[in-house]
């Protein structure tokens, strides 16, 4: 008996493959139904349906990016504080001392990178006509992972605290400013006011509530950092399980009828 | 004044690597010209010259060019291989045009449609990607270019418009093949692999191979590339440009010609809406789960166009091409805090009252009750509010029992009437342009009071 076999035949690895190896057809099957990653898939698709001419596979890819960014994301936070102190000289030391700096290199380019994956998969699922009966609802379900991939990015890009951060969010989020009626600069803002007082201000508008203060400061890093690591990515996680479902749901990669 | 004041050795043997990629492409697409057999029938006098030979050819120079670029040791300045000034002034002349940039995009997105059955000949498609190589390595000589383009978030971005080119590319090419089929009775592409295949091993291997592949790039990629890191932050030392993110350049682009209400909210949401909208407005049963053109000529066509010039066309605008105050600057200029440009941007209302009518504006009576105020607003905004309000409620009908007849029939009332709608909010942002650029037209309706201007 070999070592392989040993440890194959061996009560541990039965206990948690139940099925022997996907050498034949049967356990070829067998595996995709009964390993919980796997299962996500079907047993067996249409050719077309995973030919990458077809699929382009940013769909994938853009799912892989959002666990390579799960995972660099939570090595980062071992090293980051979100406190004017520390933020910036936190990542500077990421580039100068911490060892897996380049965890934040990857992070980065990462984020740019699936930004750009998730435009191509919602070009390819239009070009393909994928979103027409029955696959409408998935496609809405994907135009809000697109928002919420933007917003990712956005509120991470205020995290290193330097000088590129805070302008691009300041610019950013200056339009918030201007949100009719919710805006203390937008059209209709003495809409809402009490006896003759304005309840918009520049203290209880839409910008505010989004930065937490009156202009990008410590209060927003922390909203932003919560939003960035913790509830955006819970919603994006929740939204992905339902994406990933609905396309088994709605009959697999579209082909044609 | 020294035009290139940092070509230096480092860069110039790193163009070099980049050559050299560029000759291992094309020594791979020699070989493949060699293996299918082309010939021209004759050239100069020679007879039966196989095509692999002007590739072969190319492939030589392109590695030559690429050996004289990495054994450079002499003084960089001397170094010979760069762009003439008088195309770099030509290309900054166009560019850092607002009309001539919409232009030229809008040129090459018609051309790209009624050109399909010719650009995406593979050899066709090979010699536009050998120009758009050859023209980031060169332009790579040049200064100003390289301070844009190779910072480090702006690398993303050239990367993306490779892959959209090559996407772009891959659609038309399987759409024009397969409305050749449809058209001739034929089985589509896709019909072709409709045979039922495991998923272990046939798609789980590619995944694996796709994410090992991903990872090893993304780990060479944050190893080549360092991720930016500027000065601390400070509230009081405003960058002059002040861009956001840039996968927002588009919407900050809109900035030029809207007001943050409806640039930075309304048009936003509009856009978000209409994408969720696409599925329940689009009525065409055909095209669903296979690439063609013919078959939904219309909804193709308008999202190419949202998608090409004005979301990615105004990020590469929003990105490469403004400078300090908002300014445009060609690729090759530098960013002179300096230039001037000269705005005088009228309202309709001021073109209204005083240049035609010769009157002055109707100025509410600070005194006055807020409804008489509000009529005096009213009045002096009378025509825009006319037009936009003509624009988004007489339009839509009028077009209903003209061009889109057809549509009406078929998609009932309210489909139509969101249709109607979004066509005409996208239509907002190039008519905004044009009438920008026609009229100096700053506001259609201005109500600085309201912070109401449209
Ligand atoms: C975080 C973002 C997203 C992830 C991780 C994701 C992932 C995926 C994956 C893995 C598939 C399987 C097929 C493929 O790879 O192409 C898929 C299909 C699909 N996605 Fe997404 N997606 C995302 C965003 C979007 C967006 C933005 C849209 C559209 C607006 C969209 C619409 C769809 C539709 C309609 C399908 C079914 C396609 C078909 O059956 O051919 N998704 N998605």
């Amino acid at each position: 008996m070999s070592v392989g076999e040993y440890i194959r035949e061996s009560q541990i690895w039965r206990s948690i493959f139940r099925h022997p190896a996907p050498y034949d057809r049967r356990n070829r099957a067998v595996v995709m139904l009964t390993n919980f990653f796997l299962h996500l898939h079907p047993v067996s698709v249409k050719q077309g349906g995973i030919a990458l001419s077809y699929t382009w596979c940013m769909g994938g890819v853009t799912f892989f990016l959002f666990l390579v960014e799960t995972l660099t994301g939570v090595l980062l936070m071992f090293y980051y504080r979100p406190t004017l102190e520390w933020a910036f000289t936190d990542i500077r030391a990421l580039r100068d001392v911490t060892t897996l700096g380049i965890m934040r290199e990857i992070h980065r380019w990462g984020a740019h990178a699936m930004v750009i994956t998730v435009w191509l998969h919602m070009y390819r699922v239009f070009l393909t006509g994928s979103y027409k009966p029955p696959r409408e609802f998935n496609w809405v379900v994907g135009v809000l992972l697109l928002v919420l991939t933007l917003l990712l990015s956005f509120t991470g890009y205020l995290l290193p605290w330097d000088q590129l951060a805070i302008w691009a969010i300041t610019v950013g989020s200056n339009m918030a400013r201007a949100t009719p009626v919710l805006g203390h600069e937008g059209p209709g803002f003495q809409l809402l006011n009490l006896g003759g007082y304005d309840l918009i201000t520049n203290a209880s508008d839409a910008r505010f509530l989004l930065l937490g203060s009156r202009f990008v400061g410590e209060e927003t890093l922390n909203r932003f950092y919560i939003l960035h690591c913790v509830a955006i990515p819970l919603v994006v996680a929740t939204l992905i399980a339902i994406h990933f479902w609905r396309v088994r749901k709605d009959g697999g990669i579209s082909q044609p009828l | 004044m020294e035009s290139h004041p940092d070509l230096t050795v480092s860069v110039i043997r790193g163009l070099g690597w980049f050559y050299l990629i560029v000759a291992v492409m094309n020594a791979f697409w020699t070989y493949r010209v060699f293996r299918s057999g082309a010939h021209y029938n004759s050239i100069a006098g020679f007879k039966d010259v196989p095509k692999a030979a002007t590739w072969g050819l190319y492939t030589v120079v392109l590695a030559m060019l690429s050996f004289a670029h990495v054994i450079v040791d002499s003084t960089p300045a001397d170094f010979l291989f760069r762009l003439p000034v008088g195309f770099k002034n030509l290309v900054d002349v166009v560019i850092a045009n607002p009309i001539s940039y919409f232009a030229v995009s809008m040129v090459i997105f018609v051309a790209m449609i009624l050109l399909r059955r010719v650009w995406t000949r593979p050899t066709v498609a090979w010699v536009l990607l050998n120009i758009a190589m050859l023209f980031l390595g060169v332009s790579m000589t040049d200064y100003d270019f390289r301070q844009i383009v190779g910072k480090p978030d702006n690398v993303p971005i050239v990367g993306m418009l490779f892959l959209v080119g090559f996407f772009t590319w891959l659609y038309f090419y399987k759409s024009v093949e397969n409305d050749r089929r449809i058209a001739a009775g034929e089985p589509k592409i896709e019909d072709e692999q409709s045979e039922q295949v495991l998923v272990w091993p046939d798609l789980v291997y590619t995944e694996m191979i796709c994410m090992l592949l991903l990872t090893a790039f993304l780990i060479a990629w944050g190893i080549a590339l360092q991720a930016p890191l500027e000065e601390p932050a400070s509230a009081v030392k405003t960058p002059n440009p002040s861009k956001a993110p840039w996968y927002f350049l588009g919407l900050q682009e809109m900035l030029v010609y809207y007001d943050p209400w409806m640039a930075g909210v309304v048009l936003p949401s509009v856009i978000l809406v209409g994408l969720m909208a696409i599925p329940y407005i689009d009525f065409n049963p055909k095209g669903n789960g296979y690439y063609t053109f013919e078959e939904r000529k219309f909804s193709v066509i308008t999202f190419l166009f949202g998608f090409l010039p004005l979301w990615v066309g105004m990020i590469v605008l929003g990105t490469f091409i403004r400078g300090p105050n908002w300014n445009m600057f060609g690729l090759y200029e530098y960013w002179d805090v300096h230039k001037l440009e000269v705005l005088n941007n009228v309202d309709l209302s001021q073109l209204f009252w005083v240049d035609w009518l010769g009157k002055p504006l109707p100025r509410p009576d600070a005194n006055a009750s807020a409804l008489s105020q509000a009529g005096t607003i009213f009045l002096r905004e009378w025509l825009g509010f006319a037009l936009v309000l003509a624009y988004l409620f007489i339009l839509p009908p009028l077009m209903a029992v003209t061009v889109f007849r057809s549509f009406f029939v078929k998609m009932g009332f309210l489909r139509f009437m969101v249709l109607a709608n979004l066509i005409l909010l996208m239509g907002a942002l190039p008519l905004k342009m044009a009438l920008r650029w026609a009229f100096t037209l700053k506001y259609i309706v201005s109500i600085p009071e309201w912070f109401f201007n449209i």
